[in-house]
């Protein structure tokens, strides 16, 4: 458009300068959440002391849940959640963490998906924006080894299927059904499939994010072409290994129950929340008066993006609910029986909130064409998507590890805040490490004349 | 549109200078009725001043009535004209139910929006195609302008015209 046609790509640079007084706001942050967390925890242990009552009032009630359980199966019992067997207070607190890790893996991972498939697709139009995304993947380096170090020490806090002797024939915890499932669920190919795939992940990245930067240097298509190689490499990984980490990081934890949709269900939860937060970090990059050159048209389409993969969301979710809902087999149904009325209702408010964050409010917030194009609606928006889906990995991994345990306190407060503080630190930190704007991508020019 | 001589054309063959001459002639106080080009032009819609479509608001008001209509449907057959256990769930089973609500809603919008669209531009079978110059279903782009809803003379407009950068000015 006119306004841009003095804008020429070439003498293009703009570097984020990521303040010392930015620094020692996030730095606050996250020791404001370290410390709501210890609260929380010393709360939590002063509970365990003192709260037999709550503990017993939350038994009764899941065992409430398992009669009607029972009844509907007909008296065959198929599910004991893990949390039943011997619970331990500091349960919470590693269920939490595994929580977020997985949350801010997606997260950081989707930066390196949504990159991917721009260029797979050949996309021009994001280009302009291409930096932001580029630089999530670096998290990954905090949440791998944090949910490689959780599942090795205390994985069968969070797993049934780690749990002593389930496959052990004769042995008193033994379970036909985990056993049969061995095969696949144990603990060397757990963590094979976690180090594999998490190096595949950051050796692309590392090699995408190479010669990104060196496109800046060089210029030309060639480095283009290689990149677009690079994409449809990492494409073709993450189509097996998102499925792959969905099925082990959190369908396991209900290890016997199985939804052949959680793949999609889980991959569509972390791309919504990715695009929302890469949304939220360009929004919050033009309030301190960065990227004047991405207008309005780009934040309709960032805006559509959110608008569409939201329905994708509820699509998948609602999709995946009805079938099972609709076929009745109780060991089918004990899943959301358990987020609905079970554990003494604790988790159906969650289940409620996550519809309405999730679908509703997106939907409606995010219809109109001025909404997508207005800075003020696409911050609620995104508000709504990154709580509604950390709600929906909390309703996704709660139930099966804490059961009655379960809860929204100052240890989900805390951790929550210190995992975004630790995010927006690293990524901040990342995207001064080179131009925000790819100033040498061959489509640049196209996105700066961006209309629609 | 028989020739009344009532219309003045700007014939253009380049995109850009007719994006360029609608400013133009604009700035001269000069109300333009149409822009025809054989593509779409990136802002020209802009250019010409044109309110935005109010298509979306009736894509939501017939998406609503696919919406109840549908819902109406099913509870008039499924709950009071003839109940039936379907399942084992109950008559009001409304999980069932959002497919079907959803291909309604779909349905409503998609008819209700192409109906529309051809009558809000007068577009019916049989209707004979109103073309000012052929040429713009090729490669020319015409810039219509109505003498009668203009105070200038049509001396002046044509004047206006060829500055812009019209390779020729006709009247029709």
């Amino acid at each position: 458009m006119a306004g841009h046609s003095h804008f020429s790509p070439a003498n293009v640079e703009e570097h984020f300068e990521f303040s010392s007084e930015g620094k020692k706001r996030i730095i606050y942050g996250f020791i404001a959440g370290i410390v709501a967390l210890i609260i929380g925890i010393y709360l939590l242990s002063k509970g365990e002391s003192g709260g037999h009552e709550v503990a017993a009032a939350g038994h009764e009630a899941t065992n409430a849940g398992h009669e009607a359980a029972g009844h509907l199966s007909g008296g065959a019992a198929s599910h004991q959640p893990a949390a039943e067997e011997h619970y331990d207070w500091t349960n919470r607190i590693w269920a939490n963490v595994w929580l977020n890790a997985v949350f801010f893996t997606g997260i950081s991972i989707i930066g390196m998906f949504f990159v991917s498939l721009q260029y797979l697709a050949k996309a021009g139009w994001s280009s302009v924006l291409k930096r932001v995304p580029e630089a999530f993947p670096k998290f990954l380096y905090v949440t791998l080894p944090i949910l490689l170090a959780v599942f090795f020490f205390k994985g069968d806090v969070i797993f049934h299927w780690m749990h002593h002797g389930v496959t052990e024939v004769g042995n008193e915890n033994y379970d036909k059904i985990i056993a049969g499932k061995s095969g696949y669920l144990n603990k060397t190919f757990f963590i094979a499939r976690l180090i594999g795939f998490g190096a595949i992940w950051l050796i692309l990245w590392n090699m995408l994010r190479k010669k990104s930067l060196e496109e800046d240097l060089v210029g030309g298509t060639e480095i283009f072409t290689k990149l677009v190689r690079i994409g449809v490499a990492f494409i073709v990984v993450f189509g097996l290994s998102s499925s792959m980490f969905a099925w082990d990081w959190v369908m396991s934890i209900d290890t016997h129950w199985f939804s052949t949709m959680f793949g999609w269900y889980m991959f569509s939860s972390w791309h919504v929340t990715g695009l929302a937060i890469i949304t939220l970090t360009v929004l919050l990059l033009k309030d301190k008066g960065y990227m004047s050159y991405v207008n309005e048209n780009h934040l309709h389409d960032l805006g559509k993006f959110m608008f569409a993969f939201s329905i994708f969301w509820s699509y998948v979710w609602f999709s995946q609910f009805l079938l099972i809902y609709y076929a009745n087999f109780p060991e089918e149904t004990i899943y959301f029986l358990e987020r609905w009325e079970g554990h003494n209702k604790i988790y159906k408010t969650s289940e409620i909130l996550n519809i309405f964050f999730n679908f509703f409010f997106p939907f409606l917030v995010l219809m109109t064409r001025d909404a997508k194009r207005t800075r003020i609606f696409l911050k609620i928006a995104c508000f709504f998507i990154i709580s509604g889906h950390y709600i929906d990995f909390y309703q996704m991994i709660m139930p099966g590890v804490l059961g009655p345990h379960g809860g929204y306190g100052l240890v989900e407060f805390g951790m929550l805040t210190a995992f975004s503080c630790a995010f927006i630190y690293v990524i901040s930190d990342e995207l001064t490490k080179a131009s925000l704007v790819a100033k040498n991508h061959p489509f640049l020019p196209e996105a700066l004349h961006h209309d629609i | 549109m028989s020739s009344t001589n009532n219309y003045i054309l700007g014939v253009y063959d380049d995109e850009d200078e007719v994006l360029h001459a609608v400013s133009e002639v604009k700035s001269k106080g000069i109300k333009i009725e149409e822009v025809y080009t054989p593509f779409p032009i990136h802002g020209l819609d802009t250019a010409l001043g044109h309110a935005r479509t109010r298509l979306p608001i009736a894509a939501f008001m017939f998406g609503c009535l696919g919406l109840v209509c549908a819902q109406a449907l099913i509870n008039y057959t499924m709950v009071f004209d003839w109940p039936m256990i379907i399942g084992g769930k109950d008559f009001f089973a409304l999980p069932d139910w959002i497919p079907i609500t959803f291909e309604g809603t779909v349905l409503f919008t998609a008819f209700g929006l192409v109906t529309t669209f051809c009558i809000s531009n007068d577009l019916y079978p049989g209707k004979k195609p109103e073309i000012l110059d052929i040429r713009i279903t090729d490669d020319r782009f015409v810039m219509a302008i109505n003498v009668d809803k203009n105070k200038k003379s049509a001396a002046d407009i044509k004047k206006a015209l060829k500055d812009s950068g019209a390779v020729e000015v006709n009247v029709k």
